[in-house]
């Protein structure tokens, strides 16, 4: 007997005190909890820029028209001047300046020489003050994201979901999703935070919000 | 089909709990890290639980997740074999341990490597699987920044969230320097105790065993049964690292770990950061679906691990042990667990959980004495974001103990716990208080009356709200000298 029918076996014969016609849905799962954690009419951007910046992260707010200056003014308080450029990020976006951008295809040792790197995401969570990546366009690879020190990532306004259920119902699973909260951290030393250790140990999140009046980047 | 005395669970020749917790009591540096470490996540955790007015239906839900899943594991686990299949991974399947560190080393020998970078995962510490690939030539490194330390320390893990919370930063730092030479990297010259520089040592010392690494070994918090996605949980990134960067990904994982559907994260995701770090969300999350042509490991293996859970699922009262998610609230709040620490417990699973999750991993023949490893204060249940009533299964398996005739009746283990506590029924007492008060807190910001001996004092006074789960530092302070 292959070992696959041997633990099946053994589920089955341990769960003889389960009726043998009980379906799943049989065992009722009490779904009372909120959706949201947000009231109707607040402030969810806002209260997504405060939860993302509790956790030590840079953020800040501007519009269509100012996010070219927002990146510039990010990468200059950085000094970072070599950046992973993701397939898909919108060029009309990227500063004029003397940035150097590398495109894909960018190999480990190449990204781990890099500065930084600048993406948009595929989602926020604004109550827990997330920002999913699902390797989409403008995104890149999960090393992208990960092997250099500095991630400064693009969200629009409009991709931030009030909170959890929101934001799985608009992922797709299939794709690979990374959930960032603030930098990388540790607490293993007397339980002392420590931001970085692996990954980026800086995390800046640039907002475009729609709600002022320039149009979104498509 | 093995017996018990086969089935690893690693550690478990260690001395029963009353000789183990003996020796920890009389380690007062033990006693003061573990005290800080456990206070200061309660705080963080009630902090954040009661930002959520629903925590308490939060906590139905997942209950009745696990219920339902473990009802019908056969079913659950079928699918998400289907759903991996179907993505690219490839899905094993392990009665015991010696049968999945058997089918991780052959693995890896295939690969080529004699190498493999880990993440944290109680599961594979369960089987004893970095010593079992060392026999096989095969260097397994840790890259958890305290699985880092108790792997360079030669030590055992001694808390599941916090694994070297027994030791202080300057130990750490001399391990380090003595060490990390042996492993690869050295630390750097003049390393201070600060844990930033300590951090820093330890991102250097892993950083390109990180972006060489050909194969990865993990486990896994969840597994969806609908889609195939794996889940894993992390703060620092070298989860990340190991689940991106190598060839080759190997995850082995509890039968337990599977849920239903896709949608059935939005309860875990956000009950297991609150309970665990105390945070609104980790740091990092990573979610996979089989593999991604062009993007992170071509191969993935998936490990599905019995190793006595068919057991425990077999006992109807015992089963809901499964449903555990590993957050270690439920060691934080206990009265033994930060008397004795992890190791007292002789196995990878400390604390309340331990004391009911090992005995059924393992027959409790096999660990008599873990079941009365406990005050019965209830603290744990009031804690543990699935409901698991430890206090219940706890006294189930204690009348087994006796049944069984292998563990000494009742009376010596008693006196063995009188051995680690104080005054094991007041403070009994005192923290289910504790812990009835947390919940008065969230409404009312006063506690009215406090419930069973502590009535008649609290009937005449109106009681400040203490920090609620310091509360036996303010029973000491306040109650005890008026004995
Ligand atoms: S038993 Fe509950 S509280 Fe304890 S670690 Fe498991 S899920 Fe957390």
């Amino acid at each position: 007997m292959s070992s696959r029918e041997t633990v099946l076996g053994r589920i089955r014969a341990a769960l003889a005190d389960v009726p043998a016609d009980e379906d799943p849905d049989d065992v009722p799962v009490p779904r009372a909890y909120r959706r949201r954690h947000t009231e109707p009419g607040e402030d969810v951007v806002a209260l997504f820029a405060e939860r993302v910046a509790d956790y030590r992260a840079t953020v800040t707010r501007t519009d269509r028209a100012g996010l070219p200056a927002a990146i510039a003014a990010a990468l200059t308080a950085r000094a970072a001047v070599r950046l992973a450029l993701p397939d898909g990020f919108p060029v009309e976006l990227l500063p004029p300046g003397d940035w150097q951008w590398h495109p894909e295809p960018l190999d480990v040792p190449e990204l781990d020489a890099l500065d930084g790197a600048v993406t948009l995401a595929a989602a926020g969570i604004a109550v827990t003050g997330t920002v999913v990546l699902d390797t989409g366009p403008g995104q890149g690879r999960r090393a992208l994201t990960l092997v250099p020190d500095y991630h400064l990532c693009v969200i629009r306004a409009g991709q931030i979901a009030d909170d959890v259920p929101e934001a799985l119902a608009r992922l797709d699973p299939t794709l690979p999703l990374t959930f960032v909260s603030g930098p990388s951290a540790t607490s293993d030393i007397e339980l002392d935070r420590v931001e970085g250790v692996h990954g980026p140990r800086t995390l800046h999140v640039i907002i475009v919000d729609p709600t002022r009046p320039d149009p979104e980047p498509s | 089909m093995s017996d018990h005395r086969d089935r690893g669970v690693v550690w478990l020749g260690a001395p029963s709990f009353p000789d183990a917790a003996r020796g920890a009591l009389k380690d007062t540096q033990l006693r003061a890290n573990l005290r800080r470490a456990t206070a200061t996540i309660r705080d963080k955790r009630l902090a954040v639980a009661s930002e959520l007015d629903d925590w308490e239906q939060l906590r139905d839900a997942g209950a009745a997740i696990k219920r339902r899943t473990s009802r019908h594991l056969d079913r659950y686990l079928v699918q998400l074999e289907a759903s991996v299949t179907a993505a690219g991974g490839i899905v094993h399947w392990a009665a015991d341990a010696a049968e999945a560190n058997r089918i991780v080393t052959e693995l890896v020998l295939a690969t080529g490597e004699r190498e493999v970078v880990k993440v944290k995962s109680m599961a594979t510490q369960e089987i004893g699987l970095n010593e079992h690939l060392a026999e096989a030539g095969i260097t397994a490194y840790e890259t958890d920044l305290a699985e880092l330390i108790v792997q360079l320390g030669d030590d055992r893990p001694s808390h599941i969230l916090v694994p070297a919370i027994h030791r202080n930063r300057t130990e750490i730092r001399d391990l380090f320097a003595a060490e990390m030479r042996h492993w690869g990297r050295p630390a750097p010259e003049g390393l201070t105790d600060e844990p930033a520089d300590l951090a820093e040592a330890a991102r250097r010392h892993l950083r390109s065993r990180f972006l060489t690494a050909k194969v990865t070994v993990s486990g896994a918090n969840f597994a969806v049964a609908d889609t195939g996605t794996v889940v894993v949980v992390e703060s620092e990134g070298n989860g990340r690292m190991c689940l991106t960067l190598p060839e080759t990904l190997i995850t082995v994982m509890g039968l337990e770990k599977v849920v239903p559907t896709w949608s059935d994260l939005e309860v875990f995701l956000q009950l297991l950061p609150r309970s665990s770090t105390g945070e609104r969300m980790n740091p990092y999350t990573s979610t996979w679906t089989g593999t991604t042509d062009g993007d992170g490991p071509r191969t993935f293996h998936l490990v599905l691990l019995d190793n006595g859970r068919t057991d425990t699922l077999a006992d109807p009262v015992g089963r809901q042990a499964l449903a555990c998610i590993r957050c270690s609230a439920c060691l934080n709040v206990c009265p033994v667990f930060e008397r004795t620490g992890g190791h007292a417990y002789g196995s990878v699973y400390p604390g309340p959980i331990g004391a009911v999750l090992t005995p059924q991993l393992v027959g409790v023949e096999n660990a008599a004495s873990l079941p009365f490893a406990s005050t019965l204060c209830g603290a744990c249940y009031d804690a543990c974001p699935v409901k698991i009533d430890i206090p219940e299964v706890l006294v189930h398996l204690r009348a087994e103990v006796v049944e069984s005739g292998t563990g000494g009746a009742e009376a010596p283990a008693m006196r063995a716990a009188a051995a680690v506590l104080d005054s094991p029924r007041l403070l009994g007492a005192a923290q289910k208080a504790a812990a009835l008060g947390g919940r008065a807190l969230a409404r009312h910001g006063r506690i009215g009356r406090l419930p069973g001996p502590l009535r008649g004092w609290s009937d005449t006074r109106d009681t400040p709200v203490p920090p609620a789960e310091s509360f036996r530092t303010w029973w000491r302070k306040n109650r005890e000298g008026e004995r």
